[in-house]
């Protein structure tokens, strides 16, 4: 908890409150990736260097442009989206409010009931470094985590083979 | 196979770099201030307004006869006519231009102005050189901007100069010989009755620049 | 006394942290680590414009820039202060904090490359553990600098030109990482530094780069293609392709701002040179064993500059692509060719060392090549064309 911590946080929250209220949406992608940065240097700051290397690589990279894409293509960029009705608002504050709660609790008890939080410890136990290095990573994906990974690499590959279907049919309707 | 040809534009290209430092043939650029081209005849840039002899008022050839201002597709050519006449180039009385002025910023080189002038008062020049710090009056060429020698005409165009020169000597010559004749007749016409009136058979002057 | 001089700014820093307070020491350390890059590579993108010009120049049988100083030398302090003097002019519809943002973000992510680049032995600003990652995680950044320029200038020539950017770079920089896994499989690290280490020993006099194996050499050349295309030069100028879209994504900037582009480009270029040359040219290490007594900056900053009169006398020589040849090149050849060099890397690795190995890795770098560059070949017959409207 030192000043680099808080000013990080303060960062990131300001980037997504801005995402979520600015009017233009392409400013709200700018800011989401403000929040996308900032969560990849808290990620640093302690100490896992691979996973917050790899938010900015993939989040501000390409997360953030695909959804500038995919606004560019669906509508005018850059299009001011209009203020809400006050009803239809209430109900989006509930239902948002409800989700991040759930979600928010989820995480909260799996945390909390992970093996690798334990329960009581006093605080000179604490590893001084947890070892979130690359060369660790990289063996538990390839030692114990195989078997996720390969499926989660088949699943890649069949969406990626899907999306080149899709954008084949349309060549082919071509004379 | 892929990559050939790839090599071969390298190699390519590294000749000229090389070769550019070895033969001096290969540099075709002429460094402009210190190197000069010699100029070509055909060359134009904006026009200026010829004038024989050395007072550039007293011969300036044009008469002010407002065509090349009326012609001049940009409107750039302003002429204010005289009240008097003044004898011009072949020595007639004419009128002159009290002021003549172009914008050579709005001037777009087109030579219509020579074209149609009858009396080879207004030519090319073929200088280029023109930048000015005012680009409002330093770019409004006034008469006296405008007024070069029929010497300097000769120099840059000496094809074009020649013929024109030749145009007026003769047409010149035969107002002179009119002169003459009618002076003659005078003389006549004081001793005996009047003779057949002589017709003066004026054609119209060209401008000989192409 | 070769130790001496090779280590002098090592000593140089050390020698000034001891007059700092034990206090500001880490950010006196940082500062003394981080200045000199914000110094040197500003100099050398100066020197490299002048020289590009004129090298491009002698390829076209031009003399190049010559007036302003000794043999045209000064031209860029002429540049700069033409670029510093004139009017900064913003579209009246631009976005103004994105168009004023978007250059600081392309120089700063340019610059952030830096931090990861061994310049010299014990010379790196950050020895991180992650420290390629990081390479191209910073190298990703560029690409949101250029959408926010291309989209925020309210103009259809940047918006294309970003378009085509985004495209190009995200197309590129699959291959680009993956041309570079090989060495990080030879390496075992991710720590620029601890590559450069891998590299920096002698068999007789040869030196051991990855460069001088099979999948080395096909993975220096495919990295330095895919780099060509992340830097946006020639041929891949597709975004700022002067005779189609002007200047592409900074055509509605003016004056300094634009010169922070320019300068943005070319400290991407010499970044991602400094990274080839770390990963596959052996880094700052020298090429023969005897000529190790010169300082090894002396060495990173040799073959950086010979990379980038490689970049220079590319660009002096292909024309541009069309985008369709741009995307068929990344996605049917660059792709397949890196995916299969990490293969071949795979092989090399767990054959014991011989002739066999060689023969086995060269083949499979060879016939892949050709199979593939026979594939984009094979171009469609155009037979006459035939007019819908005009006829």
């Amino acid at each position: 908890m030192t000043v680099s911590f808080f000013i990080l946080a303060a960062l990131t929250i300001a980037g997504t409150v801005a995402a979520m209220s600015l009017r233009n949406l392409v400013h709200c992608i700018l800011a989401l990736t403000l929040g996308f940065a900032g969560l990849a240097a808290l990620y640093l700051q302690l100490g896992a260097q691979f996973v917050g290397f790899t938010q900015i690589l993939v989040y501000v990279g390409a997360v953030a442009i695909l959804a500038m894409f995919a606004i560019m293509m669906t509508q005018r960029a850059g299009a001011v989206a209009q203020p809400a009705s006050s009803s239809s608002r209430t109900r989006g504050w509930i239902t948002g409010g409800m989700t991040a709660g759930a979600v928010f609790a989820v995480l909260a008890w799996a945390i909390h009931a992970s093996a690798a939080l334990p329960q009581t410890l006093p605080p000179q136990a604490l590893p001084s470094q947890p070892d979130a290095g690359v060369r660790a990573i990289g063996n538990a994906l390839m030692h114990g985590f195989v078997l996720p990974l390969e499926i989660m690499g088949l699943l890649l590959t069949a969406a990626l083979i899907g999306a080149v279907l899709v954008a084949m049919q349309e060549k082919q309707e071509m004379p | 196979m892929l990559g050939e040809g790839i090599l071969k534009g390298l190699a390519e290209t590294a000749r000229n770099f090389l070769g550019s430092y070895v033969s001096k043939d290969r540099l075709t650029t002429v460094q402009f201030p210190e190197e000069r081209l010699p100029h070509i005849e055909a060359a134009r840039s904006f026009p200026f307004l010829v004038y024989d002899g050395e007072d550039w008022q007293q011969g300036m050839r044009c008469v002010s006869c407002l065509i090349c201002e009326k012609e001049c597709p940009p409107k750039c050519i302003f002429i204010e006519k005289s009240k008097d006449k003044k004898p011009d180039a072949i020595g007639k009385p004419q009128f002159y231009p009290v002021a003549f002025n172009i914008d050579v910023s709005v001037c777009m080189s087109c030579q219509i102005c020579v074209e149609v002038c009858p009396f080879d008062a207004i030519k090319m020049d073929i200088e280029f050189e023109l930048s000015t710090n005012d680009r409002f009056g330093g770019l409004l060429w006034n008469k006296e901007r405008l007024a070069k020698p029929n010497t300097y005409y000769g120099e840059i165009h000496p094809t074009e100069a020649a013929a024109v020169d030749a145009q007026l000597a003769e047409e010149r010559a035969k107002l002179e010989a009119k002169a003459k004749l009618a002076a003659e007749a005078k003389a006549a016409t004081v001793a005996a009755p009047p003779a057949q009136p002589l017709r003066e058979t004026s054609e119209p002057t060209e401008g000989s620049g192409a | 006394m070769p130790e001496m001089v090779d280590q002098i700014f090592v000593i140089c820093k050390h020698w000034l942290l001891g007059f700092a307070p034990a206090g500001v020491q880490p950010i006196f350390s940082a500062l003394l680590s981080v200045v000199p890059v914000l110094v040197v590579f500003p100099l050398l993108f100066a020197i490299t414009t002048v020289l590009e010009r004129k090298g491009l120049g002698r390829i076209q049988n031009r003399y190049g820039p010559n007036r302003v100083g000794p043999c045209g030398f000064f031209q860029p302090i002429a540049d700069a202060i033409k670029s510093l003097a004139k009017e900064d002019v913003v579209p009246d519809t631009a976005d103004r904090v994105a168009h004023f943002l978007a250059p600081l973000l392309l120089v700063a992510a340019a610059f952030l490359a830096y931090a990861v680049l061994p310049i010299g032995r014990n010379m790196v600003v950050a020895n991180l553990n992650a420290g390629v990652l990081f390479f191209f995680a910073v190298g990703s950044m560029v690409e949101l600098a250029v959408f926010m320029a291309g989209w925020a200038s309210r103009s259809k020539y940047s918006l294309l030109g970003a378009m085509r950017a985004i495209a190009q770079m995200i197309s590129y920089e699959v291959p680009l990482v993956l041309a570079s896994v090989v060495v990080i499989m030879a390496a075992g690290s991710l720590s620029t530094v601890a590559i450069v280490n891998a590299q920096a020993s002698y068999t007789g006099i040869w030196p051991h780069w990855f460069v001088f194996t099979p999948w080395g050499f096909a993975g220096f050349v495919l990295f330095m293609i895919a780099a060509t295309a992340e830097s946006n030069r020639s041929p891949f100028d597709l975004p700022e392709g002067e005779s189609e879209i002007i200047a592409g994504y900074y055509i509605e900037y003016s004056g300094f701002k634009f010169a922070l582009f320019f300068l943005g480009e070319y400290l991407g270029m010499f970044a991602t040179s400094g990274m080839a040359i770390t990963l596959f040219l052996g880094g700052w290490a020298a090429p023969f064993s005897f000529l190790t007594w010169i300082p090894s900056y002396v060495w990173f900053f040799a073959k950086l500059l010979t990379l980038i009169a490689g970049f220079i006398w590319i660009r002096g020589t292909l024309p541009r692509l069309r985008m369709d040849q741009l995307m068929n090149f990344a996605w049917k050849f660059m792709l397949p060719m890196t995916l299969l060099n990490i293969f071949t890397a795979g092989v090399w690795h767990f054959t014991p060392a011989g002739y066999a190995r060689w023969l086995v890795c060269v083949a499979l770098v060879v016939a892949p090549f050709l199979l593939l560059s026979r594939g984009l070949q094979q171009e469609k017959k155009y037979g006459m064309r035939s007019y819908r409207f005009a006829e």
